[in-house]
């Protein structure tokens, strides 16, 4: 049960690789063509939009494709071994042993009935068949290995009772049992906060080089793949169009879609004003509506007709010059790839009026009977949401919300749109107080006034309902119109609005794609005439070719409607695009307010500074201060005394005497309108340094 | 846990109360008591006589005293009849009134005394409950194995032809109610109609000495009905396993299936079935009515039939009791072993 011997050249060998899934209906081709390679101790990633077959191919390694999946073209070598040749037996050989995998969400890949001993020792056992002893003293020394505190208690848990950044380090521990040669890793630190998933990368790179593991990166996320890979392979549409070194994808890249992909994410520099994003017209082909000839081709600003769509499959031709970059366009050596970005619509910057939200001092603390299950009995514990928030919005102003999971962004939103009661203080709208009145209670004017634009779009729909109805519906309750026709009307109005066509107006959710939902989604949000849109993360769950569309939109109805919008996210880079003031949170405590220019540079409160150190860029320029934040959050239930943040922070020396552990650190005023709440003294403040600098071209 | 369990018992006790109270009412509706009057004096009664036997006889009180009485927390009644005669309820036969208890109610262990059996009920109830509880006994152990295997077999390759034909067996045992898989079975493997004759076709003997020959047909009809039920929830439970994702972890670790299904799914299929096999207990009274009653085996069901047929109002109060009482306690059960099975629960 050993692993096989060394061998000479390439890990994993995938050879124009191409994998079907087959329905009743018919051959659903999911992966076509495909070819990788990983040398050893090599890092590769594999970056593309969801449905362009990345995991599958992933899948596709391990052999574990389901009863309807199947490969019908190509190769898949590991070790110069065919692995779609080998048997069961010797499949189960290698899996986790040989190649071991890393899942997206940690809760879902760990069982959740047995301890995470015995899930960890369970790999040796069956690979080396070790006693449970060894297995055990095998499993301890790995958990030390991923950092995990207390490891011995750690084994005697069961996965629920860890967070899940370190539920994410576990399921790291049992990829890394065996000493694998290959590790897959299936988009790892989605489900993660920003500061924890740097936590994780961090751990990923140094395992990686400690072991000299080679690794498949699988992500959506270039500014991950940067960090952590040496080559990448972007995929569109179940092909591979350009693979080739970080270095020379990044920099030079030589595929349309690549290009494309870059100038729809915020890289540090562009603005919502002046350099607006580019969004990738057109949508995602769905597998079985591929395009003739190109798959990007509908969507690609290079593309000739009559070339272009040839029924004809494209080859990956080699770039020279380069190490092994490859890239399948037809156009690629006519492309003008220093071209500069053609003038997207720049717009001025709008002018902000007179406040119309204000916070003063709001407070939102929750009971919790200690035992949730059996309730009733017992002591209650109080978990301080939000603790004292003070902020003011004006019109046609975007004021960003940020910070980690737990933080308090969210029940903040929740009493605002009177979904929760304020436990104190007050939030005024056009000075009239409403943090008392819950939403039922609230008249239609002060609902219609502030509206929300959820996360997730799949879920806020109404799945048997046409997206008109349903938009209608909004305009009954808000009281708009006398008759069913004037509504009709205004609803193809906000269809216009948010560039939707209006035939879509008979549509089911179901037939629409994500971004198409959100559109939906900010439609019946400003229904009412909403003067104040709470966004909670409204485009963290879109692919990011959608994201920048659906942002600009939201950046345009804004400038026509001089809508105040209210932007929750944990997603610095976006923040730092469209927002004009930044709001950084807490546990509950708001840590820092700010122009965005004065929160993205220094002084910085040492949160954000970790938070911004944590955001990974997608741009070689950039040069990083390289800040990991240890451990997770405090829980809100038991929270430290003093700072809320002096448990993770890295200048709490600087600060005489125990005043971070015992007094929560007033709100200064650092310039006009940035305020920290820090007790660091101002000369060391005024001493940090820029986190992100971008080195010279 | 302590603490959850003197919680769960008195809910228990609180709908054990309200559950008598309904079964009280309702055998002790008038058209009942005029039944009850004219069987236990004579058929021809006027209207008047039977007002006067039963008001001589305390059964016109007010519903809540009588079944504080039944009960035994009310103190019994005394009353002078019309015909001069004093009767109390505690009194035995021929026991002077004034050495009779205040009190005898079902909490002072006075269940009542049956009409039909002529015996004390707590009597005829704890032995037939002993008869049962030896049908349970087998039943359970016939059933709750087998479905199990049969669910976990069919769920662990949903969709394989193993699973579409022990589905198609599990559903078709569910849809068979016993009065027909029984009169089947005995058909079948018990008379002369098919030659067979493995098996007998009473189980009356079985009460005094229990055989494979003369107990194996009642328990299989019984058994047979409530596996298919679980049989599918168990599949349905496993089916859905099979397909999360820690699952997919385990193989990619290179568990081999035998250890997939025993190691890694069994316990997480389990929860949900183990609520619906606790759930069973009641089905299953349900079923020993019939199957007692078919089959000629004198326990609980049995009874329940003959007092319900006769108008015993004692002792068709009393087998509700336990009906009650066996219902509530399997919850309980149910609700502490799902706490054991399933780690993210905890009480404590």
């Amino acid at each position: 049960m050993s692993q096989t011997p060394d061998h000479e050249g390439p890990i994993l060998e995938i050879d124009s690789l191409s994998i079907s899934f087959f329905t009743r209906l018919r051959e659903i081709p999911a992966v076509m063509d495909f070819s990788v390679e990983v040398q050893p101790g090599e890092a590769v990633g594999l970056v593309g939009e969801s449905g362009c077959g990345k995991s599958t191919v992933a899948l596709g390694v391990m052999q574990d494709l389901g009863v309807n999946g199947r490969i019908v073209g190509g190769s898949i070598k590991f070790k110069g071994r065919d692995l779609g040749k080998m048997s069961a037996e010797e499949l189960r050989d290698i899996r986790g042993n040989e190649i071991a995998m890393i899942y997206q969400e940690p809760m879902a890949s760990l069982n959740p009935a047995m301890k995470i001993g015995k899930q960890l020792m369970e790999v040796p056992m069956i690979h080396e068949k070790v006693s449970e002893k060894e297995a055990y003293q095998r499993a301890l020394e790995v958990v030390r290995d991923v950092k995990l505190p207390d490891p011995e208690r750690i084994l005697k848990s069961f996965p629920h009772q860890l967070s899940g950044g370190q539920q994410q380090r576990i399921v790291i521990a049992m990829a890394l049992m065996a000493n694998p040669s290959l590790l897959i890793l299936d988009e790892p630190t989605t489900a993660l906060d920003v500061t924890v998933e740097a936590a994780v990368v961090e751990l990923v790179k140094e395992l990686g080089r400690k072991y000299g593991t080679s690794m498949l990166f699988i992500s959506h996320n270039l500014g991950l793949v940067l960090e952590t890979c040496d080559r990448i392979c972007v995929m569109y549409s179940g092909e591979a169009v350009e693979t080739g070194s970080i270095k020379d994808v990044f920099d030079k890249m030589q595929h349309p879609y690549t290009q494309a992909l870059f100038r729809s994410i915020p890289l540090p520099g562009a603005d919502k004003n002046a350099r607006p994003l580019v969004a990738i017209p057109g949508n995602f082909p769905l597998p079985h509506e591929r395009p003739p000839g190109c798959n990007f081709g509908p969507r690609c600003d290079y593309f000739q007709d009559g070339r272009c769509n040839q029924d004809i499959a494209i080859p990956m031709e080699p770039i020279t010059g380069d190490d092994r970059h490859f890239t399948r366009c037809l156009r690629y050596k006519e492309i003008d790839w220093h071209a500069p970005i053609k003038a997207a619509k720049q717009t001025a910057a709008t002018e902000k009026g007179d406040v119309i939200l204000k916070m003063d001092n709001l407070k939102k603390y929750y009971e919790v009977a200690a035992n949730a299950l059996f309730g009733a009995s017992g002591a209650t514990k109080v978990v301080k949401a939000n603790e004292t928030l003070t902020f003011e919005a004006r019109e046609s102003e975007t004021l960003a919300i940020v910070g980690e999971s737990g933080c308090g962004k969210s029940t903040f939103a929740k009493v605002l749109m009177g979904l929760e009661t304020a436990t104190d203080g007050q939030i005024l709208l056009d000075n009239k107080n409403i943090e008392h009145i819950p939403i039922q209670s609230r008249d239609t004017k002060t609902v219609a006034d502030i509206q929300m634009v959820f996360q997730n779009p799949f879920d806020t729909l109404n799945p048997s309902m046409t997206v008109g109805r349903q938009i209608m519906r909004a305009l009954e309750i808000f009281g708009h119109g006398k008759s069913d026709d004037d509504r009709h009307k205004e609803m193809m109005r906000l269809l216009d609005l948010v560039k939707l066509p209006r035939e879509f107006a008979d549509r089911m959710p179901r037939q629409l794609s994500g971004g198409q939902k959100q559109r939906v989604g900010i439609a019946r949000a400003f229904a009412g005439g909403a003067r104040i849109v709470v966004a909670d993360e409204p485009v963290s769950a879109l692919d990011v070719s959608v994201q920048a569309a659906v942002t600009d939109l939201l950046m345009e109805i804004q400038r026509e409607k001089k809508t105040t919008l209210l932007f929750i996210s944990h997603d610095l880079s976006i923040v730092r695009y469209l927002s004009d003031r930044v709001m950084v949170m807490y546990l509950g405590h708001v840590v820092e307010l700010g122009t965005t220019e004065q929160v993205f540079s220094p002084p910085y409160h040492p949160y954000t500074e970790a938070l911004l150190s944590a955001v990974p860029i997608a741009d070689t320029h950039v040069e990083k201060k390289h800040i990991v934040l240890e451990g997770d959050v405090p829980s809100a239930m038991n929270p430290p005394p003093g700072c809320p943040f002096q448990t993770r922070c890295r200048w709490k020396s600087q600060v005489p005497g125990n005043l971070c552990e015992t007094e929560v650190p007033p709100v200064r005023m650092l310039a006009e309108g940035h305020q920290v709440k820090c007790h660091l003294a101002d000369d060391i403040l005024a001493r940090m340094e820029p986190v992100i600098k971008i080195a010279a071209e | 846990m302590g603490k959850f369990i003197l919680r769960r018992i008195g809910v228990m006790i609180l709908t054990a109360l309200c559950l008598t109270f309904i079964v009280f009412f309702l055998t002790n509706l008038y058209p009942n008591l005029e039944k009850f009057a004219k069987t236990q004096g004579n058929f021809r009664m006027s209207d008047e006589e039977v007002a006067t036997f039963l008001n001589n006889r305390g059964y016109l009180q007010p519903t809540v005293t009588k079944y504080g009485q039944w009960l035994g927390v009310l103190p019994g009644y005394v009353i002078e009849g019309t015909d001069g005669k004093v009767r109390a309820r505690c009194a035995a036969p021929n026991q002077p009134i004034e050495e009779a208890p205040r009190f005898c109610g079902v909490l002072q262990g006075n269940w009542g005394f049956s009409t039909t059996i002529k015996e004390d009920v707590g009597g005829i109830i704890l032995e037939k409950l002993g008869l049962t509880g030896i049908l349970m006994f087998w039943v359970m152990l016939l059933m709750v194995p087998s479905a199990l295997i049969l669910g976990v077999l069919a769920g662990m390759r949903e969709g394989s032809r193993l699973d579409r034909s022990l589905s198609t067996f599990s559903i078709s045992t569910t849809a068979t109610p016993e009065y027909v898989s029984g009169v089947l079975f005995i058909a079948i493997f018990a008379s002369s109609a098919v030659g067979l004759k493995w098996f007998k076709g009473t189980a009356t003997s079985a009460m005094d000495n229990v055989t494979f020959e003369n107990f194996f047909l009642p328990v299989l009809t019984i058994a047979a009905y409530g596996m298919g039920y679980i049989a599918r929830m168990t599949r349905a439970s496993m089916a859905e396993v099979m397909t999360s994702q820690y699952i997919r972890t385990a193989r990619l670790k290179g568990v081999s299936f035998p250890n997939i299904v025993m190691k890694h799914a069994l316990r997480n299929a389990l929860i949900a079935p183990f609520t619906v096999i606790m759930l069973q207990f009641p089905w299953l009274l349900n079923g020993v009515v019939i199957v007692e009653t078919l089959f000629n085996y004198k326990g609980f069901g049995w009874t329940l039939v003959l007092a319900a047929g006769n108008n015993d109002i004692e002792l068709l109060l009393g087998v509700s009791v336990i009906s009650v009482f066996v219902v509530l306690v399997t919850q309980l059960i149910s609700d502490i072993g799902y706490v054991y099975l399933n780690p993210r629960i905890s009480v404590s």
